[in-house]
């Protein structure tokens, strides 16, 4: 009997799959404040909702399901043993969490040079409605960032991974979890943007 | 090793980010104008729309087995229980 390294196709995929539904439960408690909150203060978040930018926003969008396009595209080229191709789309999907961070760089520095953030003076002196609304921003974006940072150095990694060839065309779960992972950034931006950009 | 592998053809893939690209516009679209409260309803609802052709395609959610549907199932229904029954509470309060 000869050693092969232990892998568990069906097993490893089910584990990420529970981990996203954490993940949805997570996010879920953060729309489920804001849900509350605006039923509380509609005018607070409505004020709140017309000083973001989106077109920002929109932006974001178009760049993140672009980047799931890429990352979808990427498994596709791996299961079909085009390691080139894999490794191509795989940076595609890492420029567009790149430029999505760029935008947001740029979207929360105009806020913040505007005094609006967490326990800022100008929150402070403003109503509880307003600085909830902002908070709830902040946090809610500010974890949605977190995510887009790590999906994006997870599915570096995964890149390194195929080029050194322990990833490839018949041993591919690594890049199939790391693309359902990024695709979950991709499906709370999906609600983020409508909730906070669009519909207030 | 993988019992039952599906492929999902590239043009699909394309096919689906397309029509992705074409509700998003339509978000933007119905909140431009105004709509009152079907504002919400309506982006809500086209939101829910996209993200069931994520994880239908992107996420292959269509391609697995009973296993994987049927927790995603207990998930969303977890998740509306806790939504539903926090309304009960802040509406009727």
């Amino acid at each position: 009997m000869t050693h092969q390294p232990h892998s568990d196709y069906s097993g490893s995929k089910l584990g990420m799959w529970l981990f996203l539904f954490t993940e949805l439960l997570l996010f879920g408690g953060l729309f489920l404040l804001y849900a509350v909150y605006l039923k509380r203060y509609p005018q607070e978040f409505a004020d709140g909702g017309k000083q973001l930018d989106w077109i920002m926003g929109g932006a974001n969008t178009i760049i993140l399901l672009t980047s799931s396009l890429c990352a979808a595209m990427a498994v596709t080229a791996l299961q079909r043993n085009e390691l080139q191709r894999t490794v191509a789309l795989i940076g595609g999907t890492i420029l567009c969490a790149a430029g999505f961070m760029v935008i947001k760089y740029f979207e929360w520095s105009a806020k913040i040079g505007h005094g609006v953030y967490p326990g800022s003076e100008h929150l402070k002196g403003g109503t509880a409605g307003e600085s909830v609304f902002f908070s709830l921003y902040f946090i809610t974006t500010g974890i949605h960032g977190l995510h887009v940072l790590i999906g994006g150095a997870l599915l570096g990694w995964i890149a390194s991974k195929i080029r050194g060839g322990s990833v490839n065309g018949e041993n591919y779960i690594l890049l199939e979890n790391g693309a359902l992972y990024w695709h979950l950034v991709d499906l709370i931006w999906i609600f983020i943007f409508p909730l906070y950009y669009l519909v207030l | 090793m993988n019992e039952q592998q599906h492929i999902i053809r590239y043009r699909t893939l394309i096919g689906i980010w397309l029509v992705l690209l074409a509700l998003t516009a339509l978000t933007v679209g119905i909140t431009r104008v105004d709509l009152g409260g079907y504002k919400v309803l309506g982006a809500l609802t086209i939101a829910c729309v996209k993200a069931g052709l994520v994880i239908a395609v992107f996420m292959h959610m269509k391609y697995e087995g009973r296993l994987l549907r049927w927790l995603l199932f207990l998930a969303l229904v977890t998740l509306a229980i806790f939504i539903g029954f926090t309304f009960f509470d802040v509406l009727y309060r």
